[in-house]
């Protein structure tokens, strides 16, 4: 009970950084993206990438911090990995979505997100091959915390939830106290009036991918220490994520947040009366109960 | 030659059968704007449902009721609407992108159900025995193949007449009046939700046979079969054939399998053994650079849909934003 409780809180904590893009997204450009998922994988990877180099060429760096398995090449990894991973959202974005945003419907992009997931999704495949990875290929002991109710927790854990607060917390500053916070405020209420108040819309949208695919590369990351790095992952925590969005009501960035947890923490009390086997579905019937007890999700507005 | 002749037959049963499925999607989504992302869960309802229904106990695996073939389609084309009536029923009101998220969640509910459901859907060995019908009359399998194509090919022309004879019908021009401008469409006192959720229940029970006829066809069904790749394979078909045109919808299924049949045997024969693993991944990297080149490219398809507003007006192309319909009102 308190080990599901613990494992639906970190794994909400990483739901909720992926799913601040996908909302951001959701309501600027107004189409559902089924391809952000990938991004988390993508950000695993390219990480798992320059962990690796940075290994090579500053042995140093492959200490490892404290009694986690995290080393401080996979740290400055994650960095990178925001950027490139928030740039490549920003050229997907380019290349198809912004294309297709010109000459037809948001139904339509929603159906490229698709196509783009799919190829996302099968070249990482292609290029890192189909077994899954580990950043470390040591193996970390759980500590036993309490042993009735039984609580194992990794320190790595603990170091992934800490820092998720703190990524949040820093983005919640970002958007209350600066003016890119404000314009970005000032867009998803009235673009047409933030356009003539000079925020320059075509500039926030590429600030919007690139954020969320930073924010999406941290949860994969996160994802892949607590699990494992795999070419799946998008596919697996696609459904999730929208779950989180449709709880949190689309737009709302505290809103995806809340609703990341809700659907992590949901996701593993369920474990007490399914069958593991049917986790996968569970965020599937939070969003039906959801829409049709309160569409608009629990921060949403009644439009 | 009877080799070839075999395949050939195989081919074109699995395309014939596929294409009633993208018919359906195209009455969802060519004509309604409907976007359903789980196809694969109404086909797989079909699927599931034929072989449960009309399977036998005879061998002992499987829970079949044993009815008549044409009654277990029906019950197979039944389920699938049910499944479309309860999940339309909540999504079909709600902003348009919802559908398409509900929708993806179901194929993935059904897939996990028919993966860990075992007692009632075999479990991930799937379901095996049922019992094909007159296959034990005809007794060889060349025959009752070539048999089974007339069937598929008969199904086929009556789905497809119907679906022609409902676009042509003033509630064909009910749904597209619906895709285009819902709110006009509801000043003229109809029910926009009401029309989306029956076109949507409709064109899932048009999937629900096409997975049925899947079944048959196999005489087995596992999870491997609705997996969500198979949403897109029939998506693709779709927008490549020219989605609100029937006779485009057939022939993109018939190119993209065609694509689909041809790159697997392409890439098993010349690939090295290395890359042999990896023939599925380039096969789908393959169906998502159609899908997103067919939309940028090409985005009305091989045969683009042939819209006919009023016959007062002189339209010569489809225009989906309606820009040669507003210059001859005078907007």
């Amino acid at each position: 009970m308190i080990q599901n409780l613990f494992d639906g809180i970190l794994v909400g904590s990483i739901l909720s950084l992926g799913a601040i893009g996908l909302t951001m997204v959701m309501h600027m450009l107004r189409f559902a993206n089924f391809s952000h998922a990938e991004l988390l994988s993508l950000g695993a990877y390219v990480a798992l990438v320059f962990d690796k180099l940075l290994e090579l060429m500053v042995p140093g760096l492959s200490q490892t911090i404290g009694g986690l398995s995290l080393t401080f090449s996979l740290i400055l990894a994650i960095v990178i990995s925001m950027g490139v991973t928030g740039v490549s959202a920003i050229i997907i974005d380019w290349l198809v979505f912004r294309r297709i945003r010109d000459s037809a419907g948001p139904l339509s992009m929603v159906f490229a997100s698709f196509g783009v997931a799919l190829i996302v999704r099968n070249l990482i495949s292609l290029v890192f091959g189909l077994k899954s990875k580990l950043y470390n290929e040591e193996i970390v002991f759980a500590v036993r915390v309490s042993t009735d109710p039984l609580l194992l927790i990794k320190l790595d854990q603990v170091f992934v939830l800490g820092m998720a607060l703190v990524i949040m917390l820093i983005f919640h500053f970002v958007l209350s106290r600066t003016t890119f916070g404000y314009a970005l405020k000032a867009v998803s209420e009235n673009p047409t009036l933030a356009q003539v108040n000079g925020v320059r819309l075509a500039h926030m949208i590429r600030l919007i991918w690139l954020i969320g695919g930073g924010l999406a590369a941290v949860a994969g990351v996160f994802y892949g220490l607590n699990n494992q790095v795999s070419f799946l992952m998008g596919k697996d925590l696609v459904l999730s994520l929208f779950a989180a969005v449709i709880v949190g009501g689309i737009g709302s960035i505290y809103g995806a947040v809340a609703g990341g947890f809700l659907v992590g923490l949901a996701s593993n009390m369920a474990l007490l009366i399914l069958p593991s086997g049917y986790k996968p579905a569970v965020p599937f019937l939070i969003i039906l109960i959801i829409l049709s007890i309160r569409p608009m999700g629990l921060f949403g507005e009644n439009k | 030659m009877i080799g070839i002749i075999s395949y050939l037959v195989f081919f074109l049963t699995i395309g014939f059968v596929l294409a009633i499925a993208v018919l359906g999607l195209n009455l969802q989504w060519g004509y309604t704007g409907l976007f359903n992302g789980g196809v694969s869960a109404f086909f797989g309802a079909g699927a599931y449902g034929v072989i449960l229904f009309g399977g036998s106990n005879k061998a002992g695996q499987l829970i079949g009721l044993g009815l008549p073939y044409p009654f277990a389609v029906a019950g197979a084309v039944l389920l699938a609407g049910l499944l479309a009536l309860i999940v339309g029923l909540i999504t079909t009101r709600l902003r348009h992108d919802y559908l398409a998220i509900a929708t993806f969640g179901v194929a993935i509910a059904v897939e996990n159900f028919a993966r860990n459901a075992g007692p009632i859907t075999g479990g991930a060995k799937g379901l095996r025995g049922f019992e094909r019908p007159f296959e034990s009359a005809i007794n060889d399998p060349f025959w009752f193949n070539l048999a089974y194509l007339i069937f598929v090919l008969v199904v086929l022309i009556i789905v497809y007449n119907i679906l022609e004879s409902i676009a042509r019908s003033p509630y064909g021009r009910l749904l597209r009046a619906i895709r285009e401008d819902e709110v006009a469409a509801q000043s003229l006192g109809k029910s926009p939700a009401r029309v989306r959720h029956q076109a949507f229940i409709l064109g899932s029970m048009i999937m629900g046979l096409s997975g049925a006829l899947y079944a048959t066809f196999y005489a087995f069904i596992s999870p491997q079969d609705i997996l969500p790749i198979l949403t897109f394979q029939i998506w693709s078909m779709l927008i490549v054939g020219g989605s609100g045109n029937n006779r485009g919808a057939v022939l993109g299924t018939l190119v993209v399998w065609a694509g689909w049949v041809g790159s697997g045997w392409a890439l098993t024969k010349f690939a090295p053994v290395e890359a042999q693993l990896y023939v599925g991944t380039i096969q789908f990297i393959m169906i998502g650079l159609i899908i997103v080149l067919t939309l940028l490219t090409k985005p009305k398809g091989l045969l683009p849909e042939q819209l006919i507003i009023s016959h007062s007006l002189d339209w010569t192309e489809s225009d989906r934003d309606c820009a040669n319909c507003k210059k001859q009102v005078g907007l």
